[in-house]
């Protein structure tokens, strides 16, 4: 129940995007169409399943007090390690992904390299390591949860957006609030409407 | 001065600024601005890290490989956010909490990356280091401009210190009321918004087609 509690929470009261901004410049950039949108939203879903847990194991076995050596307090250290972490699980995916199917490679291609500098992957480790120190998250198979559902609250926000965009074409917008301005004002009203989720406990 | 190296660090704060023309940074930029303190803190840290990372980059730019150079930058970066942080938790504790781990964000604030790819690379030491701190005042000036219209409404102070008078509020016998939407995350990025429109329309040659 609380592992289900969670991920719904993940999903829509901790919304990465309208609750907490993260990955907001690829978020503000990419979602002109659904279909990239898509694209970028898998990508990132599946990084973000993948990293939470390879830094939670690390935060547990190593970068925790007394973790490594007895009376060592590597904490100081987890910035470099989860961008490392990040940025060569990044390279990874992109070279095993352009093995073996080259047509996911084509659609995602652009995109991989950009999610090792996207926010929402660092933001969720760094939550994911606050959660362990506030004891949200207890064992390895929560912080799975946690980075399956924070990817997919990610994934939400920017297919949403994303069509709300391509429908924003045919509409008459003021000049100088064309483009960014616009979209700023969209996301601001769908994080008021995600607030009406704030307060939901299964 | 040259006035190239002014316009280094001139450029960034209106015409070119990172925030609300190249759409830079923008995670950070809404998160710290409830109050007008860790904003000004953290405009300082992303000024301290950009303009470093500029200067290190473009001092190591002809002896790094291209293949390899991301790693180097999240390498050299992450080294200086460490040191920002460790500073910030030494000085400023109650701040440094606030700001809680939208510290270690500065590491992937596309700010700090996009400074070193697009300008550090190519230029020499000196004026790599002003475009890091003009980048950082530009981002800086905005986070202000935010927290200054958040904290104002939303609570009815300025740095903490008390500007709407006691005695208007409704509890008090008066007519005003603090505006409590201020203090959630939406009403950021609306304000932002509202930035961008107001700066377009003085700035024509910014708008879209």
């Amino acid at each position: 129940m609380e592992t289900l509690n969670l991920f719904i929470s993940s999903i829509f009261i901790d919304n990465m995007v309208f609750a907490f901004f993260f990955g907001m410049c690829s978020y503000i950039a990419v979602s002109k169409s659904v279909k990239t949108a898509l694209g970028l939203g898998l990508a990132v879903t599946f990084v973000q399943t993948m990293t939470v847990p390879l830094n939670y194991l690390l935060n547990e076995y190593v970068l925790a007090p007394n973790a490594l050596v007895e009376g060592v307090d590597l904490s100081f250290l987890s910035f470099i390690i989860f961008i490392a972490v990040i940025a060569a699980f990044v390279q990874l995916v992109e070279m095993v992904v352009e093995k073996f199917s080259p047509t996911l490679y084509n659609q995602l291609g652009i995109f991989l390299p950009l999610i090792a500098v996207n926010c929402a992957i660092m933001g969720g480790s760094l939550f994911m390591q606050q959660m362990v120190g506030a004891g949200e998250i207890n064992n390895f198979g929560q912080s799975v949860v946690y980075g399956l559902g924070s990817g997919i609250g990610w994934w939400i926000a920017i297919v949403m957006m994303a069509a709300i965009r391509e429908r924003c074409t045919y509409s008459n917008i003021p000049a100088p609030l064309k483009g960014p301005g616009i979209a700023f004002i969209i996301t601001g009203l769908l994080g008021i409407a995600f607030m009406i989720f704030s307060g939901i406990q299964l | 001065m040259a006035s190239k190296s002014l316009k280094n660090l001139t450029g960034p704060l209106s015409g070119n600024n990172p925030v609300i023309v190249q759409i830079l940074g923008i995670c950070s930029a809404l998160a710290v601005t409830v109050q007008l303190k860790p904003a000004i803190v953290m405009g300082l840290s992303v000024m301290v890290v950009t303009a470093f990372a500029n200067l290190v980059m473009s001092l190591l730019r002809n002896g790094v490989p291209s293949r390899i150079r991301i790693i180097v930058q999240l390498v050299v970066i992450a080294s200086l956010v460490i040191l920002v942080d460790q500073v910030l938790k030494a000085f400023v504790y109650d701040v440094s909490k606030q700001l809680s781990v939208y510290v270690g964000l500065i590491i992937t604030n596309c700010i700090v990356m996009g400074r070193v790819e697009a300008f550090a690379l190519q230029n020499k030491p000196w004026d790599s280091f002003l475009d890091g701190i003009g980048n950082g005042l530009g981002y800086g000036s905005i986070l202000v401009i935010i927290a200054f219209f958040r904290e104002l409404l939303g609570s009815g102070t300025l740095l903490g210190f008390r500007i709407i008078p006691e005695s208007w509020y409704i509890a008090e016998g008066g007519f005003y009321s603090n505006c409590g939407l201020m203090l959630f995350p939406p009403m950021a990025l609306i304000i932002v918004g509202c930035i961008i429109w107001a700066h377009r329309s003085f700035n024509k040659d910014l708008q879209e087609k």
